[in-house]
């Protein structure tokens, strides 16, 4: 592909993430095994390469579900510092909160493209059970508290991935340029998902890149929501904070409210987020026309409006979902037991040979989840 | 001593035009036009500016102006206040006013810009793609879950659902006229929203437009019974008012004939006199006393409104009010109508609607009971935009007097008190109000409302929202122009260009 | 004149199809690249694997022939010429479609044919051989789309002012916005050749097909929003 740098230096005055709100486009991809299949992450960086006129060169990412499975009962929280003090004041706080069971630089390898990186860590961790125990929290609620905490108060240090067996992967340049920077080819997932960036208005931070996570959850998403203040300031008033004024940020959010805090189903959620119109709810059997409408009416801050299009990570699973109008583009389709999602068909073409290829409706989730045997 | 002032208005009659046919003379129940030795007259010191003979002269021959004449001009003692002063040297009254104040105090919905998509999301086109304002109101469901079947569950609390986010503000039988209530029933039903009873009880006529009405219960309790409380879809229960917060109601004798008095239960030609405060509630407890005896009363089916003026501690009021139990918290500007207020009080007492709704909303937030409760703002919403604005602000409806006043004929002459009302909107007098059709107000407000949807609908659009849900409290799509950095902390916008 | 795609980003490919010299260019192996047929004149190009977005766009005066499926926003605002897939067709499909014709062998996505136009006797047709997604024919002005497969999604002509839909089945389409008519048996003539031409192109036996029912959707006016306005000048 013809790869073109953008000259950033002109607006390096501008904002830092967080401090304005940015619009941006982009692309998204991502595949899932039923079987739990680990697979390398060469595909994925192959696949959102496909879609480089999608990004602009200002943030790239993946998540890669699976992939340490040597640690598979510790939160792995992967961290961006600016310096070595943000390091040691956040290592304080970690310690005092955590038991960390290993910790280490994520290897990079130096690439002409990716610069200004910033110290990048990971950690494995339990809470400490006397911690856990005060708090009188779930393990889950412990962990998510604790980094919001760290993304709050600790200055220049920012926790971009904090699930268990999964990580987050994102910097400032092109995906396949971020994907090597990772030495990702070392890693090997049963679920990868991958984004391109195009914002508008900022010189690119790496925490601002997709996916962004949360726990388990990560979202790599497309498209400039309409909604965003009215989504902000509801989930707000449930004491999440959203420090980087970004839709995916919001986005997620919502998500871990709706599926962790108040356990609705990823079908429902999709319900939620991106449900059909009261023209054809009404016309609905009235067993389905209730369930939309008390869905509809008791969330209703969280309807999303404007384009969108996602891909949700979690454990043992993936969901792709559309804004109701589909005003964003996205394609799916399957090969064996993977289910590949993009924004665009050739970035699926680009690494797999699919006997099934087709376009969800907007507003209809695509959602696979693990076999009932596989063990992970 | 000489007690003379000159006339505020004067009645221009254009000689050429008139053919002295009379009917400004019949239409006026100021008496302002006469006849005398084959032609026309006029008393310019009773005229109201009403424009109802302005309104129906055929030949438009008639005009009216406001006088030139001046008194030393001073901008500390204005006119008005010396008028005043003169008024109540003469009288030793209280004045008394109508409608909503007309005084110069910032409108910060002038003042609020709205957002449009460019580029970077798309607009939506109203007019051809579906664009959503259905609204519900009322408590929301904290707790969600399956049953065994797996179906959703949601504990389902008393809701109005509206197909606009519209609704028509409180108007008593007494203080406006009979047909004034049924044009307001009539189109409300047709609108599928709600008018309200206001605080004059329901007239037996007016209760087949049950699934459109909320009937009101204040401190005076007139006409409130059995029946009347399960006349409405909703009650609201009226603390206060924003063109007299603090103040009662008083409904002369003289509006008190035969219908008032069967429909408010008390005897012809008496005073109807609210008392300032509920004097069930003096305190903020007490308040959930009344919500639940009225829940109690009404089988726990129907949402319970509190409404009250927007003052100065509206936030920790309005907190208060979402903690007591009620469903709908409705709040109402100082810039809201009146049919009768002390003109001090109007012009002085309460805060400004857009700061009050900003300031409940945000702190509703911070206490994470905004989905207790929903809110509905009056006080004055004169225009789609400021349906929007108040949208995303953080209201969830808008309750409009005096915009529907005006679709019925209302030319905002501040008059009401008298009870004359040449357009039979605010008075008992048959003769006028036979003037108003209560099916052709009542398309008139259809109209109205349907254009100011159509209105809400094309900004929503051009935002990219394309349900009315994603507008509120959606404050990034506002900016503001021309305002403090207080103004702008309170109002909880960035100022544009930001 | 054969031209492998493979590896070759958007701008060189399109510049080596604008530089091939005679009328027939074959490309293979594409995936992804934009913008094909873009400002070409007077050639037939035959393309397999995935085109990318925006095929055809301001075509004019050339065919486009696809041996796989196609992306978004394919004929955007297409003048004249003939794009013919063998495949499906993503989103958007004719946006803003002057003149010319498409085909299409499969299903297409969201909003085909969204404001096509006609001028004259420039009318552009859209033959669908599969089934269309929501908002088929939205603010449709002019032409003529045609729905083999007869499954419409949602929203189907909302905003139509102008133009014809046709659509094969036995149940009248449902949910039309109130300003689109909808004749119940609809003549089948004028559509006959497109029909056969569907046929010669994808070696399809249409027979059947021409003398299946087809419901035809016309707006009923051709200002459908005059009486939304009031005419009070501010």
């Amino acid at each position: 592909m013809n790869h073109k740098t953008i000259d950033v230096s002109g607006v390096a005055a501008h904002n830092r993430e967080g401090e304005i709100r940015i619009p941006s486009g982009c692309a998204i991809s991502g595949f899932f095994s039923r079987r739990g299949r680990r697979m390398s992450a060469d595909g994925i960086v192959q696949s959102i390469a496909y879609m480089h006129d999608r990004s602009n060169g200002l943030g790239g990412g993946f998540a890669g579900y699976g992939i340490y499975p040597e640690y598979k009962d510790q939160y792995a929280l992967h961290i961006f510092y600016d310096d070595f003090e943000a390091r040691e004041n956040c290592e304080r706080f970690l310690n005092r909160h955590f038991d960390i069971v290993n910790l280490s630089r994520i290897p990079t390898r130096k690439h002409p493209r990716i610069t200004d990186e910033p110290l990048i860590w990971r950690y494995f961790v339990t809470p400490l059970a006397t911690k856990l125990a005060e708090s009188q929290l779930g393990e889950d609620e412990f962990v998510c508290r604790c980094v919001f905490t760290v993304n709050a108060k600790y200055d220049g240090a920012y926790v971009f991935s904090s699930g268990k067996n999964m990580g987050v992967f994102k910097a400032v340049g092109y995906p396949e340029d971020v994907g090597e920077f990772y030495r990702l080819d070392e890693y090997r997932g049963h679920c990868w998902t991958a984004h391109g960036r195009y914002p508008t208005n900022t010189p690119g931070w790496w925490g601002g890149a997709h996916p962004f996570s949360l726990l388990d959850y990560t979202v790599v998403h497309n498209g400039e929501i309409s909604s965003y203040d009215c989504n902000r300031r509801y989930m707000e008033s449930y004491g999440y904070r959203c420090t980087l004024q970004t839709d995916t940020e919001v986005i997620t959010y919502i998500i871990d409210y709706l599926n962790r805090k108040k356990g609705l189903r990823f079908s429902d959620v999709a319900r939620v987020i991106a449900p059909p119109f009261w023209s054809q709810i009404d016309n609905l059997p009235p067993d389905e026309r209730e369930t939309f409408t008390d869905l509809r009416n008791t969330f209703s801050p969280l309807l999303i409006t404007g384009p969108f299009s996602i891909i949700l990570g979690f454990s043992g699973g993936m969901m792709a979902l559309n804004d109701r109008l589909k005003l964003r583009s996205m394609v799916a389709a399957e090969e064996d037991d993977v289910t590949y999602i993009a924004s665009e068909e050739c970035a699926i073409r680009a690494i797999a040979n699919p006997s099934k290829v087709w376009a969800p409706r907007g507003g209809e989730p695509v959602i696979v989840t693990l076999d009932e045997d596989v063990k992970l | 001593m000489i007690d003379y002032e000159y006339p505020e208005y004067e009645v221009v009659r254009d000689e050429r035009r008139c053919t002295v046919c009379r009917l400004c003379e019949k239409q006026c129940a100021f008496s302002v036009h006469g006849f005398a030795d084959g032609r026309m007259t006029a008393d310019p010191a009773q005229c109201v500016n009403c424009h109802r003979c302005v309104a129906v002269c055929p030949t438009h021959a008639l005009k009216i102006v406001k006088s030139d004449h001046c008194f030393k001009p001073s901008v500390n003692f204005t006119a008005d206040l010396m008028h005043d002063v003169y008024a109540q040297a003469a009288t030793g009254g209280v004045l008394l006013s109508s409608m909503g104040t007309p005084k110069n105090y910032p409108v910060y919905f002038d003042k609020l810009l709205v957002n449009a998509s460019q580029v970077t999301n798309p607009p939506i086109d109203p007019l051809r793609e579906p664009m959503e304002i259905r609204t519900f109101l009322g408590a929301k469901s904290e707790t969600i879950g399956y049953d065994e079947a797996g179906k959703i569950c949601v504990e389902r609390k008393p809701t109005l659902t509206l197909d606009t986010p519209i609704l028509f503000s409180a108007m008593s039988y007494g203080s406006i006229s009979k047909n004034a209530h049924e044009a307001l029933a009539r189109a409300a039903a047709e609108l599928g929203t709600f008018y309200n009873t206001g605080e004059g009880g329901l007239h037996q006529d007016f209760y087949r437009f049950k699934d459109n009405t909320i009937v009101q219960v204040a401190s005076g309790r007139f006409g409130v019974h059995a029946d009347y409380l399960e006349a409405g879809t909703a009650i609201e229960i009226k603390i206060g008012q924003g063109a007299k917060p603090g103040i009662g109601g008083h409904l002369p004798g003289a509006k008190i004939g035969e219908d008032v008095s069967k429909t408010r239960m008390i005897p012809r030609g008496t005073d109807a006199i609210s008392p300032a405060p509920h004097h069930d509630i003096y305190s903020i407890e007490d308040l959930r006393q009344l919500v639940y005896s009225l829940k109690e009363a009404t089988d726990y089916k129907k949402p319970i409104i509190v409404k009250i003026a927007a003052v100065h501690n509206i936030a920790a009021i309005a907190s208060g009010i979402a903690r007591s139990g009620a469903d709908i918290i409705a709040i109402d500007g100082m810039r809201g109508g009146t049919g009768a207020a002390p003109t001090r009080i109007r012009d002085n007492v309460g805060i400004p609607i857009e700061l009050a709704l900003a300031a409940v909303d945000s702190r509703l937030r911070e206490e994470g009971i905004r989905n207790r409760c929903s809110l509905v703002v009056g006080g004055s919403i004169r225009s789609s935009a400021d349906v929007v604005k108040a949208l995303a602000l953080g209201a969830d409806a808008c309750y409009i007097g005096t915009a529907a006043l005006l679709a019925l004929g209302c030319h905002l002459c501040r008059s009401c008190h008298t009870g004359k009302c040449n357009w039979g909107i605010a008075t008992q007098n048959p003769e006028l109000v036979k003037r108003l059709d209560p099916a052709e107000g009542a398309r008139r407000l259809v109209n109205l409302v349907t254009a100011w949807n159509r209105e809400i609908k094309e900004m929503m659009g051009g935002m990219g929202i394309n349900s009315i849900e994603a507008l509120k409290g959606n404050r990034l799509m506002l900016r503001a122009i021309g305002v403090t950095e207080k103004e702008l902390e309170i109002l909880g916008v960035k100022h544009a260009g930001e | 004149m054969q031209i492998d795609a493979q590896g070759l980003d958007f701008e060189t490919l399109n510049r080596k199809i604008k530089e091939t010299a005679g009328g027939a260019v074959s490309v293979s192996n594409l995936l992804g690249q934009r913008y094909i047929g873009s400002g070409v004149r007077n050639k037939k190009l035959t393309l397999s694997g995935i085109p990318g977005n925006a095929l055809g766009a301001y075509l004019h005066t050339c065919e486009i022939v696809v041996h796989g499926n196609v992306q978004d926003a394919v004929g955007d605002t297409m003048n004249d010429g003939r794009i013919v897939v063998h495949g499906n067709a993503g989103d958007a499909l004719g946006y803003a479609m002057r003149g010319g014709e498409i085909f299409i062998r499969g299903n297409v996505g969201y909003r085909a044919g969204i404001h096509m136009k006609a001028y004259g006797d420039v009318v552009p047709k859209i033959v669908i051989g599969g089934n269309a997604g929501d908002f088929l024919g939205e603010y449709q002005a002019g032409g003529v789309i045609v729905v083999l497969g007869g499954q419409i999604g949602h929203f189907t002509a909302t905003g139509m002012h102008g133009g014809k839909i046709y659509v094969r089945g036995e149940k009248a389409p449902a949910d039309l916005p109130p300003q689109v008519s909808v004749t119940e048996h609809a003549d089948v003539a004028e559509i006959a050749p497109l029909i056969e031409t569907f046929g010669k192109l994808f070696s399809v036996d249409v027979a059947t097909l021409l003398t299946d029912r087809y419901f035809l959707l016309t707006p009923s006016q051709a200002n459908p929003y005059h009486a939304l306005y009031c005419n009070r000048s501010l």
